[in-house]
C-alpha cells in the first residue's frame, strides 16, 4: 500500500509543480528533505536511547510483572470467556502494562505470545476468534503513559512546553480505546461464531 | 493542567531508577543496554524515514498539498483542521514513519506550539499505526479471516483522530 501512496506522492508533486513552474522548488525540497530525516534521527538519537535504557531498567526490575497484577480485574470485562487461570491472561496483561510504559521492544513479543495464547483454545484455524479481534484492537488503540519520541521531538524543535501534549494525548487515547473496544463487543454479541 | 503534564516526566525517571535499585537490577548497565537496543531501532528506520520526507517534503514544495487541502476545505473549516495536519490524519493508520516524517515537517516549518504543530503531536501520541499491529499480530499466527478487528480499530481512529483536534482546541490552543 505504502508503495502506491509514496510512488504517487512523489509524481503528483512532479506533475503539479511542473504546472505551476515550481520545479527547481520541488527538486530542491527533495534534497533538504533527505537532509532533513538524517538531521532528524541525530537530534532524536541521545533522548530516545536515554528512554530506551530506563525503560529496560524498569522491564529488568520486573515492573511489568507487579503491575499487570493489578489489572488482572479489569480482564474478566474484557475477556469474559477466558478461565481464571488461562496462560492468555498473563500475557495480554503484560503486554497492556508493556504498551502503556512505552516499551515497544517488550511489547510485541509479549502481545504475540498472548496471541498464541487465545489460539490455543481456538477451534477454527485461520479464523480470528472475538478475543482476539478485542485484543488487537486494544494494540491498535495505544494508550500510552509517556509518549516520549514525540515529547523528544517536540524538545528538539523548541517547544516552550514539550510535555504539555501529555493529558490532551491520554484523554484522547482512553476516548478511542473505549470507542474501539465498545465497537468490537458490540459487534461480538450480534455475530455467533 | 501544563505543570501535571511537565511532573510526568521526572516522576517516571525517579520511580524507575528508585524501583530497580530497590529490586538491586544493575542499573546502569540496563540503562547500556537498552540504550543500544534504541540506536538499532533508530538506525534500522533511517532509510525508511529519508524516502518518506523526501516525498512529504517535495508534496508540499510543489504546492499539490495547498491543492488537496483546497479541495477539501470545506471539511478542513468544519474541523478546524490545518491543511498541514491533512496528511498525517490520512496516513496516520497506515505508516509509523510517514507520520513521523510528517509531524517532524510540521514541526520545522510551522513550530511544535503552532496549532497545526500542536493538533499534529496530540494525534501522533494518541493514535497507533493500525494496520501494521494488525499485520504483526494476526500474521504470526497466519489468520487471514480478521472479521471485526479491522473496522473496530479504524473507527478507534477516526475517534481518536476528530478528538485529537477538538481536544487540541480545548485545552492548548
Amino acid at each position: 500500500m505504502l508503495n502506491y501512496i509514496w510512488g504517487g506522492m512523489i509524481l503528483v508533486s512532479l506533475i503539479v509543480s511542473a504546472l505551476t513552474g515550481n520545479v527547481e522548488t520541488t527538486v530542491a525540497a527533495a534534497a533538504q528533505g533527505a537532509g532533513n530525516a538524517v538531521e532528524l534521527c541525530l537530534t532524536l538519537l541521545g533522548i530516545l536511547c536515554l528512554w530506551t535504557g530506563l525503560a529496560r531498567i524498569g522491564e529488568r526490575a520486573g515492573f511489568i510483572r507487579i503491575l499487570s497484577r493489578l489489572l488482572h480485574p479489569v480482564l474478566s470485562f474484557l475477556f469474559p470467556k477466558l478461565d481464571r487461570n488461562d496462560p492468555a491472561r498473563d500475557s495480554i496483561v503484560m503486554n497492556f502494562v508493556a504498551n502503556l510504559l512505552g516499551m515497544g521492544n517488550a511489547a510485541t513479543p509479549l502481545g504475540i505470545k498472548a496471541m498464541q495464547d487465545l489460539h490455543a483454545r481456538n477451534k477454527k484455524r485461520g479464523v480470528a476468534t472475538n478475543e482476539m479481534c478485542t485484543f488487537v484492537v486494544m494494540n491498535t488503540a495505544s494508550l500510552q503513559l509517556l509518549p516520549t519520541t514525540l515529547i523528544s521531538l517536540r524538545q528538539a524543535y523548541g517547544s516552550a512546553a514539550p510535555s504539555s501534549i501529555i493529558i490532551p494525548v491520554w484523554m484522547v487515547s482512553i476516548c478511542s480505546l473505549a470507542v474501539g473496544i465498545l465497537a468490537s463487543k458490540f459487534i461480538e454479541r450480534r455475530t455467533r461464531l | 493542567m501544563n505543570t501535571l503534564s511537565s511532573f510526568a516526566v521526572p516522576a517516571v525517571i525517579g520511580f524507575f531508577l528508585i524501583f530497580g535499585m530497590v529490586r538491586r537490577v544493575g542499573v546502569y548497565d540496563c540503562f547500556v543496554e537498552g540504550a543500544k537496543d534504541g540506536l538499532q531501532s533508530l538506525v534500522g528506520i533511517i532509510p525508511a524515514l529519508i524516502g518518506l520526507m523526501v516525498a512529504i517534503s517535495m508534496f508540499r514544495a510543489s504546492c499539490a498539498l495547498e491543492l488537496l487541502a483546497h479541495l477539501l476545505s470545506p471539511l478542513l473549516s468544519t474541523l478546524h483542521l490545518p491543511p498541514d495536519v491533512l496528511p498525517l490524519a490520512l496516513l496516520r493508520p497506515i505508516s509509523g514513519s510517514a507520520s513521523t516524517a510528517i509531524v517532524t515537517d510540521i514541526f520545522s516549518t510551522a513550530g511544535p506550539d503552532s496549532p497545526a504543530g500542536t493538533i499534529a503531536s496530540v494525534m501522533m501520541g494518541s493514535t497507533e499505526t493500525t494496520f501494521y499491529t494488525v499485520a504483526v499480530y494476526f500474521g504470526a499466527l497466519g489468520i487471514k479471516n480478521t472479521r471485526h478487528t479491522i473496522p473496530c480499530a479504524l473507527l478507534a481512529d477516526l475517534t481518536g483522530i476528530l478528538l485529537s483536534i477538538f481536544v487540541s482546541h480545548w485545552c492548548l490552543l
